[in-house]
């Protein structure tokens, strides 16, 4: 990778950048996948997967969004935001040609260089695929450096599913193992139906060499580190992203705290033998 | 539908069975029934008497819960090697869900007053047996409420 220049924003942290909306594409009815670019025509800035950015909303606010696409490619950035409250509706309703604020990227990327020689496990739960997508990506660009491949997804429904059409493309490869499985369905689904949990079981890795990476909803995450840990893989070895929400994003504001961490520094990406202690804490 | 006797050896693949004595798994054979189900076929039906016993061999179930006013919803899935239920065992053994064929599926059908019968002669396998539907009870009830939290709700 070549080196980047100085960041720009040194001197000014909480400054965001100006993007264009290129392409706002619905994934599901309440989440939309956007591809922006600077308006400057400048690359985008190279961001590791699993980092995060901050999205402005102008006039309304700005919250973190993982990065979803690509990490080779530097004409545009990829977001997929899940409308649930003020500024992620906002984001998720933008069109193209409107302009929004960036900064970024932020956080610690997923561990992935730990896991060559190894199996890999993934598993997302709902929005939680987005951040792990740029991960499967980097997984098939250097397939080679990977033994066992494993990608489980649930959602909510058959129609929460993201990115359904590249889903189907990833199932049809030879070299992974992708099931995708929803809570609940109608008759027309002929897929698997349980949590992401159940769909384990079924899952081939060596416990001793695997290195699993998980995002979605906490508790989906808290028993699928548990399922795995029980299954024998090494907690130290398990990496979740922590989205709790946060503010500045520079570990200044604390409003990621979370037990000895800034989430928005430390996190996302932490291991489960870290988190442990904290996630089993109530109301942390 | 079709039926056929159940091959002893069927029977022995199951996990469901592994560990259990020769002399127990051949008391079950003339209760067993191999059985294959197409595509989009009912299994079982709610409230229908519940009067066997399924292990999945091969294929896929998905479980529904029908309720008059909605769509009927899948809540679960099964797979080979996996149970259908234990409806057969709590009176008044009627089936609580409709169980339909996601893929080309075979079972085995396990008849449930003999197979009771069976657990009642035999208490030491019979409360093997128990231990061995009991984690499957639970670990669908954990899922259940699992489900019923929502995981996914912003
Ligand atoms: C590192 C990181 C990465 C993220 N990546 C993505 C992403 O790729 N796509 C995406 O859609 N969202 C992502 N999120 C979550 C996103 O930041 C929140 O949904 C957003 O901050 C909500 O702001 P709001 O003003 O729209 O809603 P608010 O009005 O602030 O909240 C609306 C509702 O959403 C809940 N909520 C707020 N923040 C979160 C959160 N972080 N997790 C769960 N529930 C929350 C609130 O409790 C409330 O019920 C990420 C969060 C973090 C910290």
């Amino acid at each position: 990778m070549p080196p980047e220049p100085a960041r720009r924003d040194d001197d000014l942290p909480l400054a965001p950048h100006p993007y264009r909306v290129l392409e706002a594409g619905p994934e599901t009815a309440d989440t939309t996948t956007l591809a922006l670019a600077p308006v400057t025509g400048e690359a985008t800035r190279a961001f590791a997967p699993g980092q995060f950015n901050m999205l402005y909303a102008f006039g309304i606010g700005e919250v973190a969004i993982s990065i979803s696409g690509e990490p080779a490619r530097r004409d545009r950035l990829v977001h997929t935001v899940r409308a649930v409250g003020k500024v992620s509706t906002a984001l998720a309703a933008a069109r193209p040609g409107q302009v929004l604020g960036v900064r970024g990227p932020y956080g610690s990327g997923w561990p992935l260089a730990g896991a060559d020689g190894g199996d890999v496990v993934v598993m997302a739960g709902g929005v939680g695929m987005a951040p792990l997508r740029p991960l499967v990506y980097e997984l098939y660009a250097h397939r080679e450096r990977y033994e066992r491949v494993e990608v489980i997804y649930g959602s909510r429904s058959p129609k929460d599913l993201l990115y359904y059409p590249e889903l189907q493309r990833w199932r049809r490869r030879t070299d992974t193992r992708v099931q995708v499985t929803v809570d609940s369905a109608g008759r027309d689904w002929y897929g698997d139906v349980g949590v992401v949990t159940t769909r384990l079981p079924d899952a081939r890795f060596d416990p001793a060499r695997t290195t699993a990476f998980l995002c979605g909803p906490e508790i989906m995450m808290r028993l699928s580190a548990q399922a795995l840990a029980d299954r024998g893989v090494a907690p130290t070895s398990i990496f979740l992203s922590m989205e709790r929400n946060m503010k500045c994003a520079i570990a200044q504001c604390g409003h990621c705290q979370f037990g000895p961490d800034f989430l928005c520094r430390e996190g996302p990406v932490l291991s489960y033998a870290h988190l442990k202690p904290f996630l089993a804490t109530r109301e942390l | 539908m079709t039926a056929l006797p159940g091959p002893r050896a069927v029977l022995g693949a199951l996990p469901f069975l592994e560990g259990f004595p020769r002399e127990f798994v051949e008391a079950l054979t003339p209760l067993a029934h191999e059985r294959s189900y197409e595509v989009d076929t009912t299994i079982v039906r709610e409230g229908a008497p519940a009067d066997a016993f399924f292990l999945l061999v091969s294929g896929k179930v998905a479980l529904e819960v029908v309720a008059h006013d909605r769509p009927r919803r899948t809540i679960e899935t099964i797979g080979p090697g996996e149970v259908l239920g234990w409806s057969w065992l709590v009176p008044p053994y009627r089936w609580r869900l409709d169980a339909r064929a996601v893929k080309p599926t075979r079972l085995v059908a396990i008849e449930g007053a003999g197979l009771r019968a069976l657990l009642d002669r035999q208490p030491a396998e019979g409360y093997r047996f128990l231990l061995r539907l009991l984690p499957v009870v639970a670990e669908r009830l954990e899922n259940t409420r699992v489900q019923l939290l929502d995981l996914h709700a912003p």
